[in-house]
């Protein structure tokens, strides 16, 4: 039965991971997203669901433990905050060159380098443009708010499982200290080997039975005409889902001449912009992608024909708006505003630059 | 008492011709062929087949299990 | 007696485990990777654990263990094995996990991912190849390379000013109590085959006990790295590794 809860974001992570049926989580602390494994020891789900939760001893491991479970067919996730998930991108490439389906939640803070803990969204070239070596992707989900934290997690997991793919959950500090109230699913029982078995298909390693061949989950193939085979089948399967899985939400778009451009805690900044410039009688509309990858280029695509200008709005240098001015290919002006270091930009401070450089420049 | 005789059939397609079991033989049964196998290796045979006790020491150290070995009391089949 | 009376399927003593597919191996002539593999494919057999084991295979020669033991495989990044293995540990805690790892696989890259799951007690076995060299990548230094040995990264051979000592891991892996058995053996004659193969049941035995990391070093020979034939190289093992790493168990709990 869903209940009401007031919860912070990264309690809320570890509450959906339990009631989602996840198998197991291996993390290792980090500033500002240690409350998802805190909470998860609290909770101690092992003797709840089975869920398995181990604190690891790096992000290496962290990551390499979720492989191993990933590779069992097992919902595996992991958690960190940016320099951590620098570390973990070994293991990301890895697990999507095995294609095999895992949770990786990044609530970003500020960079380069060990950098701030303050929030940030610095991290999404590296959450969307690979991150790792060789050709792959993730599925990226960005959270605007704590019922988004918790409703991605199965929501992600699904998504890796039902393309055999790694998928993140890209937040930030905002979205992972706040707390807001959240409605709470009902438990999902973890499955069995045969339930995944019946649904995703026969390739985990659970033991070779007589009635199968062996299972080898690898992401290596030295001879270059299957290796390139191989590429050819994951952009297939990245193409599936780029025409599947695009996600995203339109506020006050219908009559918009401009279009603010905003994902996860910007986005909310950005809502608040919206209303104050519509006060003053300026027609801004907002789009928020909820997918990173796949990005939602066709709904920006879209508008153009009825915008003046588009100003991105991210808490970085200027990392999504490269997606956006890919999406508009020149057709109208793009900008973008960002604010870094784990400053967080006001809804004014927004608006100032919507109507000084987009609007009257 | 019954004669222990033994034998080996190599796999010699797949022997690399090491020399491993040469050395660990205490028979001196086997020797590498001086032809060649397809990959070019000089395979392992039995050069001494009679002294062959079947003690599996070839097989044992053979890194490649291309080695059978068979084992029988002389006096069962005389 | 003609060796065709002797060669009848009722007098066969020895052949292939069942456990060991039809793939040929792809290492040199004479590798101890080989003979490792074998002795693990006859205890999953004798052990009737086939449908029960996951292996683990590691980056190096032994990247392509997954090609010849036909059991559940998977194949880690370089060092990741035990972080892997700890996991599958865990979700599936009756079943039997081991690595196989080298020594710059174990004792190199991976020394956190080992020295941790050994700390933890893993219910797993560790399977550690040391032939003192890199072999796949062609002979490079590895963290166990002898003192004056010389590698390709060593043309001089490893000197202690530039290159510290030679890592001892199992000596320290064994000061850990999550490890209940920790041993070092060889598998270069036929006796040190047959006492290899007691200890990996040991270590298979130990898992279902559920007594921890079992944990065998191999002192193994890389001929090609070590630009000697296979007996030669089992010579030289002989004289130069076994006095720096002396065979023996060093726990057994």
């Amino acid at each position: 039965m869903a209940e009401l809860k007031l919860m912070k974001g990264n309690e809320a992570i570890a509450e959906a991971a339990i009631r989602c049926g996840c198998d197991g989580y291996f993390g290792y602390p980090i500033t500002p997203q240690s409350e998802i494994m805190e909470t998860l020891m609290a909770r101690q789900p092992w003797d709840e669901t089975g869920m398995v939760v181990l604190q690891a001893e790096s992000e290496v491991a962290s990551i390499n433990m979720v492989y191993g479970g990933a590779a069992c067919g097992k919902r595996a996730m992991t958690s960190s905050s940016s320099p951590g998930i620098s570390l973990m991108q070994e293991g990301i490439t890895y697990i999507a060159g095995s294609e095999l389906p895992c949770l990786i939640v990044n609530v970003v803070r500020g960079g380069p380098g060990l950098g701030t803990i303050q929030p940030a969204q610095s991290d999404y070239f590296q959450a969307v443009k690979g991150g790792g070596h060789g050709d792959y992707k993730l599925i990226v989900l960005a959270p605007a708010s704590v019922q988004e934290m918790y409703d991605f997690v199965d929501l992600a997991f699904e998504l890796a499982f039902k393309y055999r793919n790694p998928a993140m959950i890209l937040s930030d500090g905002v979205i992972g200290q706040m707390m807001e109230k959240v409605q709470i699913g009902d438990y999902k029982p973890r499955l069995t080997d045969e339930e995944v078995v019946k649904r995703y298909g026969s390739w985990a390693t659970t033991g070779k039975p007589s009635t199968r061949e062996r299972n080898i989950i690898t992401s290596l193939d030295l001879d270059a005409n299957s290796q390139e085979l191989f590429n050819l089948k994951l952009l297939k399967k990245y193409a599936e889902i780029e025409k599947n899985e695009i996600r995203f939400e339109e506020i006050s778009c219908t009559d918009a001449e401009y279009l603010l451009v905003a994902y996860g805690s910007s986005s909310r900044i950005c809502q608040k912009t919206v209303d104050l410039a519509r006060e003053k009688g300026i027609k801004v509309g907002l789009l928020r992608p909820i997918t990173l990858y796949p990005y939602p280029y066709g709904a920006i695509q879209k508008l153009v024909p009825q915008l003046k200008g588009i100003l991105a709005v991210e808490m970085s240098a200027g990392q999504m708006v490269e997606d956006v001015r890919l999406a508009v290919n020149g057709k109208v002006p793009v900008l973008h505003y960002g604010r870094m270091g784990g400053v967080i930009p006001t809804p004014n401070e927004v608006l100032k630059v919507l109507e000084d450089k987009l609007i009257k420049g | 008492m019954a004669k222990i005789r033994g034998a080996i059939v190599v796999d010699v397609e797949r022997c690399k011709g090491c020399s491993l079991c040469v050395v660990a033989c205490p028979s001196s049964v086997i020797a590498l062929a001086k032809e060649v196998n397809g990959k070019g290796y000089n395979y392992a045979y039995m050069v001494n087949p009679d002294a062959c006790t079947g003690c599996v020491n070839c097989a044992i150290v053979c890194p490649d299990t291309v080695i059978s070995v068979y084992k029988v009391k002389a006096d069962a089949v005389a | 007696m003609d060796v065709k009376d002797i060669i009848k399927e009722e007098n066969l003593v020895y052949s292939k485990s069942k456990v060991l597919t039809d793939t040929i191996m792809h290492y040199c002539p004479g590798c101890t990777h080989g003979v490792v593999h074998k002795v693990i494919a006859e205890v999953i057999e004798e052990l009737g654990i086939q449908d029960k084991t996951i292996g683990v295979s590691p980056v190096g020669c032994a990247v392509f263990a997954y090609n010849y033991l036909d059991i559940d495989w998977q194949e880690a990044a370089h060092g990741r094995a035990p972080a892997l293995a700890t996991a599958i540990n865990r979700l599936y805690p009756d079943k039997y996990v081991f690595t196989y790892q080298g020594d710059g696989d174990l004792a190199s890259i991976g020394t956190a991912e080992i020295i941790h799951a050994c700390n933890r007690g893993e219910n797993i076995v560790v399977i550690f190849i040391n032939n003192g060299i890199y072999g796949m990548t062609g002979g490079q230094m590895a963290p166990t390379t002898l003192i004056d040995m010389p590698t390709s990264t060593t043309p001089y051979g490893r000197k202690v000013d530039l290159n510290g000592y030679p890592l001892k891991i199992t000596d320290l892996v064994a000061q850990l109590p999550g490890t209940c058995f920790v041993t070092r053996h060889s598998a270069h004659t036929p006796a040190a085959v047959r006492k290899l193969k007691k200890a990996v049941t040991k270590a298979f035995q130990n898992t279902r006990r559920k007594k921890g990391v079992s944990f065998i070093e191999v002192v193994s020979t890389c001929n090609s790295g070590w630009k000697l034939s296979p007996v030669e190289s089992n010579n030289w093992m002989v004289e130069h590794m076994f006095p720096y790493y002396p065979l023996g168990d060093m726990k057994d709990e």
